[in-house]
């Protein structure tokens, strides 16, 4: 084979980018520790169970804000009976406090990019930007 | 077959390279836009559109004229359109694929760009508009292919061919009257609000079409040998000359319609235009280009010897092509949105980064076509295939 | 079963517009307003009448603009050609000039009258918005959802008022105080007055009208011949800006 040096070459370099994140990690020492959320003090519920906030909290924010924003409908009541305002900042902020604590920490473990927050306000960041 | 577009001499790779460039170029600038916003354009709150909208609404005509030498070939068997019907039909991919991209580089939210397609509003002018768009590009594209893919085999074309390229020819005009429709719908905008808008578009997309695929065709036996006949340019020509001649007809009917009724609101449109309003005359010098240009390529086109002479019928089609551009273009755009609906007069002049991109996406239509053209020049100039014009004019004659 | 490339891609195309049918098949058979609200009372047709005789803006008052910029996150920039406004002052000739010239008017000459989003019954800038970011409510609203507006623009084409902006830039930082109990906006999105439809939610009225120390600015339900604003049409004459275009705009002037 007259290429051989080249294939073996080129496929030697496949393999090293195509295993960059396994290596590279392994050489910077990153921790492996999962995201470790803050939950907020205190023995308030969240507006359903963690499991289905865990897996479904986006699905929930996108029909509250169908809800809102288009139906006019503002009020949602829980598995618990009581009712809760539809909204991100004042219901879910209003208990989960601290962004950076709680929601960045898995949001930035699993690299997703949210637009939510070009809009909408985390009244923690903005103390903290007004000072 | 698109192999073909990868072999060519060093004035075709240099030229491809060139165009590259400009696309670089773009895509940075355009990155800027995304980050900061369509703030770092000139369009303003008064005048929303612009430079990227002026583009899409004069290449749509562009687009839509390829129905000038498809009609003709395909509906009432014209032979001499023989070799030109697939460079039109080429040059409208390529210009249906800029009137997309200068849309979605006009959008505010390009990300949510499918929301067309997830939230369908038939009440939406711009919902049917992207529709037949899209459309077209498929059908032009599908036809292109299926023509050169059976050339180049030496087999006469399929025969689902002829009803789609037949389908071609309302659609064609129908991508245009949509796109007048866009404007023409609108009640607070008086240059716009007339019944003759969709047939001004017309008219003016099928001198500007024709007139650019002659010089398209004129320049492709320079660089390849691939001739499409003086017969077929010689039409094409007179073609040019009516209809551009409709198409001054319409604007000195608008004239007066406007300026006798002395209706206000309508009259301060073509005042600013043409004479400029409240110290902005920014369009003064550039419409009045495009009158005298319209008018210089008249004088030549309705010549008989100037137009049958070849170098100044290309001449005439430059003139043509300018002309509607600045007219159609810019000129129409503007012109819409100055005076306000208070009232007032904003200029508008693009910015480098805007005109980077549009570039950008000329270059982008430009290289779409170099390649299709190339194709079909190689396909078409194969001594070993079969006669073009025997073979092919067979096929849609068929029972 | 063996498939080519091209017949795998045609199948794909098919079933890629095939999903999107049944949406356009919704679309075509869902139109028309809905005359109730959610609970099923009859919907007001909310409605604003603005007194020019009381608007104290010949001695450079401007809470209405004030109170609706603090409430909505309004940006303020710095560029006339990116300015987002949802209320604002406009000379009387501009807003109205469709009447001429003439010696009718001479009591309201150079006088700045409140313009806002006329809240139109048959508003244009719904009709041609293609992915019903902006749409109008059983109660009278031209609302808009920020969530799915393109940015194309077209809204603002059509509206015949010049009422609606666009973001050009980031407004957040433009914002000269932020209010957490309404978000901002984001860059590539149209805006316009909502007539508070978040405060008209929790039974209060727009910002602009309880900013108003004349009470220049009245607000009602137009359906309602007992109504507040009702009493004040039949009172004195009143005035809309470009009726001839037939958009049936919600706002009068009381000249």
């Amino acid at each position: 084979m007259r290429d051989r040096g080249l294939l073996v070459g080129g496929l030697a370099l496949f393999v090293a980018v195509i295993t960059f994140p396994v290596w590279y990690n392994v050489a910077a020492g990153t921790p492996t520790r999962g995201p470790e959320p803050v939950r907020p003090a205190g023995t308030g519920r969240c507006v359903g169970p963690t499991e289905y906030m865990r897996a479904s909290h986006m699905s929930l924010l996108m029909a509250w804000r169908d809800d809102v924003v288009r139906g006019q409908d503002r009020n949602f009541v829980g598995p618990d009976g009581k009712t809760y305002a539809k909204s991100l900042t004042r219901t879910c902020l209003g208990c989960h406090t601290s962004k950076a604590e709680f929601c960045d920490r898995c949001h930035d473990y699993g690299a997703v990019k949210l637009t939510c927050w070009e809009c909408h306000i985390d009244p923690a960041s903005l103390r903290k930007a007004q000072r | 077959m698109l192999d073909k577009g990868l072999s060519g001499g060093g004035r075709y790779w240099a030229w491809l390279g060139a165009l590259a460039a400009l696309i670089v170029a773009g895509a940075l600038a355009y990155q800027r836009q995304l980050t900061l916003g369509l703030g770092i354009t000139g369009l303003s709150r008064d005048v929303t559109w612009g430079l990227y909208i002026a583009q899409f609404t004069f290449l749509v005509g562009v687009a839509a004229s390829a129905v000038v030498v498809v009609l003709p070939y395909y509906l009432h068997d014209y032979r001499v359109f023989g070799k030109i019907t697939i460079l039109g039909e080429c040059l409208a991919v390529s210009a249906v694929a800029m009137c997309l991209l200068f849309v979605f580089v006009d959008m505010g939210q390009p990300a949510r760009a499918l929301n067309v397609l997830l939230y369908p509003t038939p009440n939406s002018i711009m919902f049917w508009d992207m529709l037949v768009l899209a459309g077209y590009l498929a059908l032009n594209a599908v036809i292109a292919r299926a023509t050169l893919s059976a050339e180049h085999r030496g087999v006469p074309p399929p025969r689902w061919l002829r009803p789609v390229i037949v389908l071609s020819i309302p659609w064609a005009v129908s991508i245009h009257t949509v796109t007048a429709f866009l404007y023409s719908g609108l009640p607070g905008r008086h240059l716009w609000l007339t019944a003759l808008l969709a047939p001004r578009f017309l008219a003016s997309a099928f001198a500007s079409g024709p007139a650019l695929l002659i010089l398209l065709a004129m320049l492709l036996r320079r660089l390849t040998g691939f001739d499409v006949g003086r017969e077929a340019l010689q039409k094409l020509g007179l073609i040019v000359a009516y209809t551009m001649t409709v198409n001054v007809f319409f604007v000195l009917v608008e004239l007066f319609t406007v300026f006798y009724s002395q209706a206000p609101e309508a009259m301060h449109h073509f005042e600013f235009l043409f004479l400029g309003l409240e110290g902005q005359a920014g369009l003064v010098p550039w419409m009045w280009a495009s009158v005298v240009l319209a008018m210089m390529s008249l004088g030549l086109l309705l010549t008989p010897r100037c137009r049958q002479d070849m170098r100044l019928l290309a001449a005439a089609c430059a003139m043509v092509f300018a002309s509607l551009w600045m007219d159609k273009g810019l000129g129409l755009i503007v012109g819409g949105f100055v005076p306000s609906p208070l009232g007032e007069v904003t200029g508008y002049a693009p910015t480098l980064p805007e005109v980077a991109i549009a570039l950008a996406i000329w270059a982008v239509g430009s290289l779409l076509a170099t390649v299709l053209f190339k194709v079909v020049a190689a396909v078409r100039g194969e001594p070993s295939g079969p006669d073009p014009h025997s073979r092919w004019a067979r096929a849609p004659v068929e029972p | 079963m063996s498939m080519d490339r091209r017949a795998f891609l045609g199948a794909a195309g098919l079933s890629a517009l095939a999903m999107t049918g049944t949406q356009s098949l919704e679309a075509l058979a869902g139109a028309g307003r809905p005359e109730t609200t959610p609970e099923g009372r009859r919907a007001p047709r909310w409605g604003m009448v603005i007194d020019l005789r009381k608007c104290l803006e010949d001695r450079g008052c401007t809470d209405c603009i004030a109170a609706c910029e603090r409430a909505h996150n309004v940006p303020r920039l710095e560029s006339r050609a990116h300015e987002v406004k949802w209320i604002w002052r406009e000379p009387y000739e501009r807003a109205f000039a469709q009447r001429g010239s003439g010696y009718g008017d001479e009591a309201l000459r150079g006088k700045r009258v409140p313009v806002l989003c006329n809240h139109c019954d048959n508003p244009p800038c719904v009709r041609v918005c293609p992915v019903k970011a902006t749409w109008k409510r059983g109660d009278g609203i031209v609302m808009m959802d920020w969530h799915r507006c393109i940015g194309c623009r077209y809204c603002m084409a059509a509206c015949p008022y010049g009422a609606r902006s666009f973001n050009w830039l980031d407004p957040r930082p433009r914002v000269k105080e932020v209010n957490p109990d309404f978000p901002t906006r984001t860059r590539g999105v149209v805006e316009k007055c909502n007539f508070c439809e978040e405060r008209l939610a929790q039974g209060r009225g727009p910002a602009c009208v309880e900013a108003c120390r004349e009470r220049a600015l009245t607000f009602g339900d137009l359906r309602d011949p007992g109504s507040e604003v009702r009493g004040l049409l039949r009172s004195r004459h009143a005035m809309r800006r470009k009726p001839e275009l037939g958009t049936e705009p919600s706002v009068y002037y009381l000249a």
